[in-house]
């Protein structure tokens, strides 16, 4: 069987499951559309918020940024799984308590204002919309990878798919397609990880292979990969970072910003109960851990397999010649992500890092610069055929690729549209709509927000890549605090909030803005995006911590200056920090 | 302030007290140990390289799962003792 047919096995089989699992679970009622029916039993619900979280990027991307970043981007470790604590000790449980359907909901009941909840309904969509673009090219480029298929054609499948799920079962649908997609996804990034690592240091468990020593050499693979990468002139993979007041801020951006994310808080509201929103952050976690740990393992071993593959006789010896070159080269070569230019025309490929630091040693050595680039996604997408793994395994990448994408951009979906048909259509156009119709408008909106998302899927923005920065910076500075200080203050009031709110959301989009560009428009930076022209060192995507301490102060601020809320409200956040009678979710 | 009130109120500084405390563990393994006190855990080492190496990149996503149970453990035991957990 060709690899063709064999993926084509793999990703048609996924989908067919996904598809049985939408006819299965269709939405009846509101109550089942938003929050699918309260009665999601708590590790099914981690499992499912571990597929919603893990998204293109953490499949794809992220090892890869890790192998080319060393300890520098263990930020993305820390950062993508440290905001579950403050999930589930500043805001799940909680807002599981409030027992209402959306995110904007709370703000709007809590700071007893239609303007709060819109300006959080603004915040959702920005942030959901930025981040549903990158799963529709992540998806678009996983097909046209390994299925043959243009990315366009590959899009519109995938769309269909989706369509079919989370138009007809809404969160219920949604949830139990997120549980098949966790176990395509993790299976798929696992396998490799595992013979990867028994291959170069006999341990079968990837994150003690990490610290294991390499079996070939016999010194620890750590200090081997250290000695390589020295040799051709990189930073050492394990070398500190200067920059530390940047590296903390960035952590503590994409951890407060994770915990401020609407398509994942809304995933705990499908739990029965207040006890059960705790649990679930934890098993949520565990799942998110078994690939966040394997991760940094992949990360290193694929970096020395990539290295020990193109200096087969040590990195001080001649490297490998470009006729000889392995065929996962030459198969990567044909999609662009490997890309080779024989500089010196001596027939081999050299690459190193070509850093003015190293030029005196590549003169000695015959380099005339380095003649190979390799995408950092090539890291996961070509680590089984590195390997030397069965054509079944690369079958399996393909698929959890997709699940990845997938799961994610289906959360965001629902987010969306919850916030279109609840908060501005049931809450603010046209209050008495009736259940059923109200149901309608969500699967309209839904509908709508999947052709806006393909659309723009197909038709990237050219900001695609600093889309990231623009999501977790929002989040964080915007949403998540204006959530904290509803439950844990009873003094912050309306205008408090939404000065706090606005404080934030302003702050962060304009610092990313003065250093990429204004509304990302290339050419418009006032600013070179360079580390000598941040602000005390902090770059424009660890802005958001700095945004969310400006909310906090603006928000408590000006609340301390105006008058307290009514008592009614002060009652409601008594209301929800304890657990007796949160009773099921509803939309009243 | 009734028994009712004070008794309502003792939960939330307990629970404000775990979380403190929880937070604080959550700041030391990865703001502390992984980035601003690595350089004073380099002497500890730790599979060719060192105690800050290993928990930027496993110890604190470990550290964090043991405190989310932790948390969940304690809190429903005292949604029971202060008599406000459900059914």
């Amino acid at each position: 069987m060709s690899q063709f047919t064999i993926n084509m096995l793999f990703v048609g089989g996924s989908f067919a499951l996904y598809i049985a699992i939408a006819i299965w679970s269709r939405a009846a009622s509101t109550k089942e559309f938003y929050v699918a029916g309260s009665g999601v039993n708590p590790v099914v619900n981690g499992m499912a918020t571990a597929a919603d979280w893990m998204s293109a990027a953490s499949f794809i991307s992220m090892a890869g940024i890790i192998s080319a970043g060393g300890y520098g981007s263990s930020t993305y470790l820390m950062g993508w799984t440290g905001g579950y604590v403050l999930l589930a000790m500043l805001l799940a449980p909680y807002l599981r308590k409030f027992g209402k359907f959306t995110v904007p909901q709370f703000i709007g009941d809590r700071f007893y204002s239609s303007g709060a909840r819109l300006t959080a309904v603004v915040c959702l969509i920005v942030i959901s919309v930025t981040y549903v673009i990158g799963q529709m090219t992540g998806a678009g480029v996983a097909f046209s990878r390994f299925l043959e298929v243009s990315s366009t054609a590959g899009l519109i499948i995938a769309a269909i798919v989706v369509f079919f799920y989370a138009v007809l079962g809404g969160m219920k649908g949604i949830t139990y397609t997120q549980v098949a997609q966790y176990v395509v996804l993790i299976i798929a990034y696992t396998i490799p990880a595992i013979f990867i690592s028994i291959h170069l240091t006999g341990n079968p468990i990837p994150p003690l292979g990490l610290f294991s020593d390499h079996t070939q050499s016999g010194v620890p693979l750590l200090s081997k990969l250290d000695s390589v990468v020295r040799e051709l002139g990189f930073q050492d993979y394990t070398a500190d970072v200067p920059n530390k007041l940047n590296m903390t801020l960035l952590t503590l951006s994409l951890m407060i910003g994770t915990a401020g994310l609407p398509h994942v808080i809304i995933r705990f509201f499908t739990v029965p109960k207040v006890a059960d929103a705790r649990w679930s952050a934890g098993w949520a976690l565990v799942f998110i851990a078994l690939l966040y740990l394997s991760a940094p393992a992949v990360a290193a071993m694929a970096r020395l397999n990539l290295l020990t593959t193109i200096y087969p006789d040590g990195a001080e010896q001649a490297s490998i010649r470009y006729e000889d070159r392995p065929d996962w080269i030459k198969n990567w070569e044909a999609t662009g992500l490997i890309k080779y230019e024989d500089k010196n025309n001596d027939g081999r490929i050299q690459y190193y890092n070509d850093a003015p630091a190293f030029q005196q040693t590549a003169q000695e050595r015959g380099w005339n610069g380095n003649e190979m680039t390799v995408n950092n996604d090539i890291i996961v997408l070509a680590n089984p055929e590195i390997a030397n793994l069965p054509a079944w395994v690369v079958g399996l990448i393909a698929a959890g690729g997709l699940a990845a994408a997938l799961s994610t951009a289906a959360g965001l979906l629902l987010a969306i549209s919850s916030a279109v048909s609840h908060d501005l259509i049931k809450g603010w156009i046209k209050p008495d709509i009736s259940d059923r119709g109200e149901l309608l408008a969500a699967r309209i909106s839904m509908a709508v927000a999947i052709v806006v998302s393909t659309w723009l899927g197909i038709n990237p923005p050219g900001f695609a890549a600093q889309v990231v920065a623009l999501a977790f910076g929002i989040a964080a500075a915007s949403i998540f605090p204006a959530l904290m200080l509803g439950i844990f203050s009873k003094r912050v009031n309306s205008i408090g909030a939404i000065c706090g709110m606005l404080a934030g959301f302003i702050s962060t989009v304009v610092y990313i803005f003065l250093y990429l560009g204004w509304f990302f428009i290339p050419g418009t930076a006032t600013f070179a995006n360079t580390e000598a022209n941040w602000l005390l060192g902090i770059s424009p995507l660890s802005f958001g911590a700095v945004g969310a301490v400006i909310n906090f102060v603006v928000a408590l601020t000006v609340s301390a200056f105006t008058a307290p809320p009514p008592k009614e409200i002060q009652e409601l956040v008594e209301s929800v920090r304890y657990p007796r009678g949160a009773g099921a979710a509803t939309g009243h | 302030m009734s028994d009712k009130n004070s008794s309502a109120e003792q939960y939330w500084r307990a629970n404000l007290r775990l979380i403190l405390g929880c937070l604080i563990v959550w700041a030391l393994v990865s703001y502390g140990f992984a980035i601003l006190l690595r350089p004073l855990l380099a002497g500890i080492s730790v599979g060719g390289t060192d105690l800050g190496f290993w928990f930027a990149q496993q110890g604190s996503i470990i550290t964090f799962i043991v405190l989310i149970f932790f948390y969940a453990w304690r809190m429903n035991a005292l949604d029971k003792r202060f008599d406000v957990h459900e059914d």
